[in-house]
């Protein structure tokens, strides 16, 4: 195991940010720490670091108890939101400066620069200073700065927030493409579940100071641990059912719900993508009026609205919307493949009770 | 401004009309005064006038002393502001207030309060008159007036720069494996520069103008701890106009060229800003 944390607390000024968290990350993994903001995400990866220290728990990088190393000796590699450029530094001494402390030879040192310069594709800027760098530059500066003393582990909290949309679909291809090539251990923050599932091959996901799960991308996305979890990472219809015949019912939607109790609450999900639709009216059980497309680029999101008012929402492709003839105010037929108990009467299920339920699903389909 | 671009608030033509007119009611023509005067001299009387035994050690006294207390006040306003900033503990604010005081405290109160304090009876100049520090009535008296009347400057431009520092920075040099040391030499006191410098030329014309505190602690002995600006009262309350105006004149020359050379310096400290 590269790191481990066993359950890590912390405190400021008596309100606890972090509580009891326990993980751990293995050796070469590019693992995203996802949640919404004042989760404790960030302060998460501060302990890691040593930035701050833990109010109670235990750190271990390569089995080894780090909570009373200082940062200064953990070689880290941390890269901050804001760049945190030195600003009287050119990009080169920026690079340079953790080596010159480590005390690498002079020649050694030039050529890991050199190495790096290439690596990040900051060719021809090595002499600017900060202030001449455009966001996007300057996080590739914090990047090279932060993997030139060739780090054990590499930290980035909320790395993407400050540059524009483009600038960070790059940076996001450069960080996968970096850990592809130097297989440096790389935990980041982020509050984007989009950027998590892109980039991460794992997600820790923390709700108000806790772990609410750890998992692939595909994981977290398919099989959430909570309702927390189904409706961050992605999109999920959510609807609190009464079980009656062992059949948990809203407005005129129904959910097998075997070993329920009548009478007792359920909460349901369904992705958007588990919703089909057919302009064939008899096709599907349900009926439904299509009140509004949402177009998302290849894919669209539409609103359905059910006899009883009840608004779901779906999501096709663009072929698929042009090949059904669909248009706002067209009325189809649907139903619902996929779904998932989500808790029984707002207490969160085992994992074996909590399973995706489907329906004939064919292969290829659960997009 | 050729160019007609909206603004909010206009007004450019009069706020840069009246800018004008008040720099040269306040600044420009007094000064162009005191230049046409002293043309009516010959160079040589000027020379004369300005260049006398009195005179050169009154400039001596007032440039050294004045130089003494900014490169006191650089040092030690800095401690000051950073302590102020960066740290919380009772009585900060208070501490904080105080650094005005010299400000608002009349200089010439200030002389009286520092001469009796450093006299020979005085309560800080029994125990140090009989260790050879004598603050009362020698240039060592100017330079602490000096460095009280200029404190302010240091802490006051220093204090909203160290408040906006990053610390994210100075966690950046952290992770590099940067010690404390390393870190503020290399990080943060380049930063610091020219502020530093902004504050060290306030204090310092600051202390080259002043009077009022310096005329009760230096004793103004003619050759030892007369300082320049008293120098120009003796000549007025001689009727000695022109003599004056001479001594002026080359206060004015060597403030304005040491100003301009710290301006420089400032600019180049600060290249790094954004």
């Amino acid at each position: 195991m590269s790191i481990e944390l066993r359950n890590i607390t912390k405190q400021f000024g008596g309100v606890s940010a972090v509580n009891d968290v326990s993980f751990t990350v293995a050796d070469g993994q590019l693992v995203a720490l996802l949640g919404p903001s004042g989760c404790g995400k960030t302060t998460v990866l501060r302990m890691i670091s040593g930035l701050e220290a833990p109010t109670a728990g235990d750190i271990f990088v390569r089995g080894k108890r780090v909570n009373d190393v200082p940062v200064q000796k953990r070689n880290i590699g941390f890269v901050f939101q804001g760049y945190a450029l030195f600003r009287s530094m050119s990009v080169v001494d920026n690079i340079a400066f953790g080596l010159k402390i480590k005390r690498w030879p002079k020649a050694e040192r030039a050529a890991r620069v050199a190495e790096l310069i290439e690596l990040l594709d900051l060719n021809n800027l090595e002499q600017r200073l900060p202030h001449q760098l455009s966001g996007g530059q300057r996080q590739r500066v914090a990047l090279a700065r932060a993997l030139a003393p060739k780090p054990d582990v590499l930290l980035l909290d909320e790395p993407f927030a400050a540059v524009d949309a483009k600038i960070r679909q790059e940076l996001r291809e450069m960080l996968v493409s970096l850990h592809h090539e130097l297989n440096v251990t790389t935990i980041f923050v982020t509050h984007d579940q989009e950027e998590a599932m892109e980039v991460s091959n794992r997600i820790v996901i923390f709700d108000k100071g806790r772990l609410a799960q750890i998992g692939t991308p595909r994981e977290v996305y398919e099989e959430p641990a909570s309702e927390f979890v189904a409706r961050f990472v992605g999109v999920m219809n959510v609807l609190d059912c009464e079980v009656r015949d062992g059949v948990a019912r809203f407005g005129e939607l129904e959910f097998q719900a075997h070993g329920t109790a009548d009478g007792q609450r359920l909460r349901i999900g369904f992705r958007p993508y588990a919703v089909q639709v057919s302009n064939d009216l008899t096709a599907h059980r349900h009926r439904a009026v299509l009140r509004h497309t949402y177009f998302l680029g290849v894919l669209l999101r539409l609103e359905l609205e059910l006899p009883s008012g009840l608004i779901i929402r779906a999501r096709m492709s663009k072929e698929e919307y042009a090949r059904l003839n669909l248009a706002e105010g067209r009325e189809v037929s649907l139903q619902i493949r996929q779904y998932r108990v989500l808790s029984r009467e707002g207490e969160s299920l085992p994992p074996e009770v909590s399973v995706t339920h489907s329906l004939s699903l064919s292969p290829g389909e659960g997009i | 401004m050729a160019e007609n671009r909206f603004r909010v608030l206009p007004g450019f033509g009069l706020t840069m009309g009246f800018t004008l007119c008040y720099l040269s009611v306040l600044v420009l023509v007094p000064v162009g005064g005191l230049f046409l005067r002293t043309f009516s001299l010959s160079w040589a009387d000027f020379w004369r006038l300005a260049t006398t035994d009195r005179a050169l050690a009154a400039y001596q006294l007032t440039f050294g002393a004045s130089l003494a207390a900014a490169v006191i006040n650089a040092v030690f306003g800095t401690l000051l502001a950073w302590v102020l900033v960066r740290y919380d503990f009772p009585g900060r604010r208070f501490i904080d207030a105080l650094v005005d005081f010299p400000f608002a405290l009349p200089t010439a109160v200030a002389g009286l309060t520092l001469a009796n304090l450093f006299a020979e009876n005085g309560w800080l100049g029994q125990f140090l008159v009989p260790l050879g520090i004598k603050g009362a009535f020698t240039p060592l008296g100017v330079v602490i007036a000096l460095t009280f009347v200029g404190m302010p400057f240091v802490v006051r431009t220093l204090q909203p720069v160290l408040e906006n520092l990053d610390r994210d920075v100075e966690e950046a040099a952290a992770t590099l494996g940067a010690g404390r040391l390393r870190t503020f030499l290399s990080v943060i006191a380049p930063t610091l520069l020219p502020p530093v410098m902004t504050g060290f030329a306030l204090a310092f014309a600051r202390a080259i103008g002043e009077y009022g505190s310096i005329v009760f602690i230096s004793g103004n002995l003619p050759m030892k701890t007369e300082i320049a600006p008293y120098l120009i009262v003796i000549r007025l309350e001689e009727y000695d106009y022109t003599g004056a105006m001479a001594l002026a004149v080359v206060l004015l020359v060597i403030s304005f060229a040491l100003l301009a050379v710290i301006n420089v310096l400032e600019q180049w400290a600060n290249r790094f800003a954004k």
